[in-house]
C-alpha cells in the first residue's frame, strides 16, 4: 500500500491538465442531468426554470395509444434476462465440452468460435431476417432473443473455456478415482471453480442484452416487442420537434440500471478480463 | 491386496510407451517406481488408477482383472503431486467426498472422517479450506482423502515434490508410518532415489518404459544389475573409469590396479567406484589432483582428477584439511568396485 500524500506544488500542473482535459466530459454529464429537470431558453446555457415535465413519460404514454415506458422496461428486462440465462447456460456446458472432452469435431468448433468471434455478425442481419420470417418468429421478442443469444455465444463460450482451462486436470482425476462419474465431477468439483466466470458472464450478457439496439430495431419493429433502446431512438426520430430534454430524461432512466449493476458487480466483471480464477 | 501387472502395455497413438511390463506388488508392500522423467512411471500409475486406458495385458487387484474396469469402480486412492484438493470445500468435505459419492450416511461419514483425520494428525483442521493450509497439511489431507474409503491400492504420484526439504523429510516418514499402520498396498512414483530408498520395501527402477531391476533398496545399491542402475542410485553419484583387463587390470591411462581375477582377458571395460570406496589408504594408491571440494557439514565431497585421466569422487569426514589443487595418492577399494561391459552390462 502506497503512502497517501497531500497534493503538493509539483502535482498542480498535472491536476490542472487533467481538469482541463476532462472538463468537457464533466460538463456533458452535468447537463445530461440538469437538462432533465430544468427549462432553458434557446441559445442560452443558463436554465431559467425548474420542471419535472421531461419525466412525464413515467406517468403514461407520450402519445395517445403509444407504448408505456414501464412495459418497454419490462420487455427490455425480459429480453436481457433471457439472453443472459440462455447464453450462460449454453456457454457453461459447451465450454466444458470444448475444454475437456475429447469429442469429434472439437478442432472445427474451436476454429468456428474464433472466426465467429471476430466476424462482424451484423452483416448476417439480412439472412437472419429471412430465417426469422420463414420460421414465423419475425417481430417477436422470442425471435430477437434467439438471434441475440446466437450472436453472444462465441464470446461466452470462449470466456468460459478460458476459465475451465485454468482448472487443474488433477481435480477431475481425483474426483474420478474418488468414485464420482464425469457429470458429478463437473457439477460438484469443476463448476464451483469457474463460478466467478459464470457470474461475470451472466452480468455481462445481461448488460449486452439491455443495451442491444440494432436487433430489436430490425427484427421486431412493431410496438409490442419494442425495447427501451428503440423507444429512445424513436423520440428523436422526428427531427423537426425533437425533444432533447425528454431524450435525456429517458436516457437516464435507461442507463440507471446499468450503472447500478456496474457499481454492485464491478469486481466480478473484472474477472472476465482477468482470464481465470485466482489461487 | 496383492497387485499384479501382467504384460501391461500402453500406447499413445502409434508410440508404445510401455511394452509388456510385469510387476507384482505383495499385499501390504510399498514399492517405488523410480526413474527419470519420461520413463513411463506416471503412465503406469495412471493406468493402475484407471485414468489411462490399458492397451494390453492384465491388471490384477487380488484375483480380479480390472484392466477394462472404469476408474470409479476400481477403488484406488491416489495422492497427486499438487494434492488436487477441492478448493471450495473444507478439509472435512474434501476427505468425505469419496464417501459422499458412494451415498454414505452423514453419521458414517463424520465418524470415518474423524478417524482418518486422527490417523494423519489433522483433526483440528477439519473446518479449514485448503488455501488456509500449509503444504505439509495439504499433503496430509490428500492422504486422508485417498485412504478414507479403504482403497485396495494407494497410489502416490511424486507426493513430496512440492514440499521444502525439511517438510519432505518429515512427510517421508509420515507417509510410511500411515502406510504401515493401515497395512495398505502402496505404489510410490518418484524420480528421487532418496525417497524411494527411504520409504519403500522394494524399488522398481524404470527406464524407457521398462523395469530394469526390482530389488530391496540396500540390495539394489550394493548389487546393481547394470551401469544404469549403478549410476542412478547413490548421492553423490558413482564415478565411472575406463579400464582394460588382460592379465592384470589397468586403467585406460596405464596405472595398474592389480590382478584381474574373474575379469581376466575381457579387454576394455568400465569400473564403477562409489565415493565411499575411494580415499586415503584404500588399496592401490593412484596419483591424482583434487580439483573440487564441496563442504557438506558433516563430510566433505572431493572430486579428484587422476594423473592418467578419469575422475573419481571421494567422500571423507570433515576436517581432512585437503584443499583443491593438492596432489593426493588415494586408492580404490577393489573389493567394492563394479565392473561393466562397454554396453553397460554388469560383469
Amino acid at each position: 500500500m502506497q503512502e497517501q500524500r497531500a497534493p503538493n506544488a509539483r502535482h498542480w500542473p498535472l491536476i490542472a491538465g487533467l481538469v482541463a482535459l476532462s472538463a468537457p466530459l464533466v460538463v456533458m454529464y452535468l447537463y445530461q442531468v440538469i437538462d432533465t429537470v430544468t427549462t432553458t431558453p434557446p441559445g442560452s446555457i443558463i436554465p431559467d426554470g425548474v420542471t419535472l415535465g421531461h419525466w412525464r413519460f413515467l406517468a403514461g404514454p407520450l402519445s395517445e395509444g403509444g407504448p408505456s415506458v414501464w412495459s418497454l422496461a419490462g420487455n427490455t428486462l425480459v429480453f436481457a434476462t433471457c439472453t443472459a440465462l440462455v447464453v450462460t447456460s449454453v456457454s457453461v456446458t459447451a465450454a466444458y465440452a470444448l475444454s475437456r472432452l475429447n469429442m469429434p469435431g472439437r478442432g472445427f468448433f474451436l476454429g468456428g468460435l474464433i472466426v465467429l468471434h471476430a466476424f462482424p455478425t451484423i452483416t448476417l442481419i439480412v439472412a437472419v431476417f429471412l430465417i426469422l420470417q420463414y420460421m414465423g418468429l419475425y417481430d417477436t421478442l422470442t425471435g430477437v432473443i434467439l438471434v441475440k443469444v446466437a450472436f453472444e455465444l462465441p464470446f461466452g463460450i470462449w470466456i468460459m473455456k478460458g476459465f475451465y482451462d485454468s482448472v487443474p486436470w488433477e481435480i477431475e482425476m481425483a474426483g474420478v478415482t474418488d468414485g464420482a462419474d464425469r457429470f458429478t465431477v463437473w457439477r460438484l468439483l469443476v463448476l464451483p471453480q469457474v463460478q466467478p466466470g459464470l457470474a461475470a458472464l451472466l452480468i455481462f450478457s445481461f448488460l449486452s442484452g439491455w443495451s442491444e439496439f440494432i436487433l430489436p430495431l430490425v427484427l421486431a419493429p412493431a410496438n409490442a416487442p419494442q425495447v427501451l433502446a428503440t423507444y429512445l431512438a424513436g423520440i428523436i426520430a422526428d427531427d423537426r420537434f425533437a425533444d432533447f430534454s425528454l431524450f435525456k430524461a429517458v436516457s437516464i432512466f435507461y442507463a440507471l440500471p446499468v450503472l447500478a449493476i456496474y457499481m454492485i458487480f464491478q469486481k466480478k466483471l473484472m474477472n472476465i478480463y482477468g482470464g481465470g480464477t485466482k489461487g | 491386496m496383492r497387485l499384479v501387472l501382467d504384460g501391461f502395455t500402453k500406447r499413445f497413438g502409434d508410440t508404445t510407451v510401455i511394452d509388456a511390463l510385469d510387476l507384482t506388488v505383495e499385499d501390504g508392500e510399498m514399492i517405488a517406481l523410480l526413474g527419470p522423467s519420461g520413463c513411463g512411471k506416471s503412465t503406469t500409475l495412471f493406468a493402475i488408477a484407471g485414468l489411462h486406458r490399458v492397451d494390453g495385458g492384465r491388471i490384477l487387484f487380488g484375483e480380479r482383472d480390472v484392466a477394462q474396469v472404469s476408474a470409479q469402480e476400481r477403488n484406488v486412492g491416489i495422492v497427486f503431486q499438487n494434492y488436487a484438493l477441492y478448493p471450495h470445500m473444507t478439509v472435512a468435505q474434501n476427505i468425505a467426498f469419496p464417501l459422499r459419492v458412494r451415498g454414505a450416511s452423514v453419521a458414517d461419514m463424520d465418524r470415518k472422517v474423524r478417524e482418518i483425520a486422527g490417523l494423519v494428525q489433522i483433526g483440528e483442521l477439519l473446518e479449514r479450506k485448503p488455501a488456509q493450509l500449509s503444504g505439509g497439511q495439504q499433503q496430509r489431507v490428500a492422504l486422508a482423502r485417498a485412504l478414507v474409503r479403504k482403497p485396495d491400492v494407494l497410489l502416490l504420484d511424486e507426493p513430496l515434490a512440492n514440499l521444502d526439504a525439511k517438510l519432505r523429510m518429515e512427510m517421508r516418514s509420515e507417509i510410511r508410518r500411515v502406510q504401515l499402520e493401515t497395512g495398505i498396498t502402496a505404489i510410490l512414483v518418484t524420480h528421487d532415489q532418496v525417497e524411494a530408498m527411504s520409504m519403500c520395501d522394494r524399488i522398481a527402477l524404470m527406464k524407457a518404459g521398462g523395469i530394469v531391476q526390482i530389488a530391496e533398496p540396500a540390495e539394489m545399491y550394493d548389487n546393481p544389475a547394470d551401469r544404469y542402475v549403478a549410476g542412478f542410485l547413490g548421492n553423490p553419484p558413482i564415478a565411472f573409469l575406463d579400464a582394460v583387463s588382460d592379465d592384470i587390470l589397468r586403467l585406460a591411462g596405464g596405472a595398474a590396479l592389480g590382478a584381474a581375477g574373474t575379469l581376466q582377458g575381457l579387454g576394455p571395460i568400465a569400473l564403477g567406484v562409489r565415493p565411499e570406496h575411494y580415499g586415503p589408504g584404500k588399496g592401490v594408491p593412484l596419483d591424482g589432483t583434487v580439483i573440487m571440494l564441496e563442504t557438506h557439514g558433516r563430510e566433505d565431497l572431493f572430486e579428484v582428477e587422476l594423473a592418467g585421466g578419469g575422475r573419481l569422487r571421494a567422500i571423507l569426514p570433515a576436517g581432512s584439511g585437503v584443499r583443491p589443487g593438492t596432489t593426493v595418492d588415494w586408492g580404490i577399494d577393489m573389493t567394492r568396485v563394479f565392473a561393466f561391459s562397454p554396453e553397460g552390462r554388469r560383469l
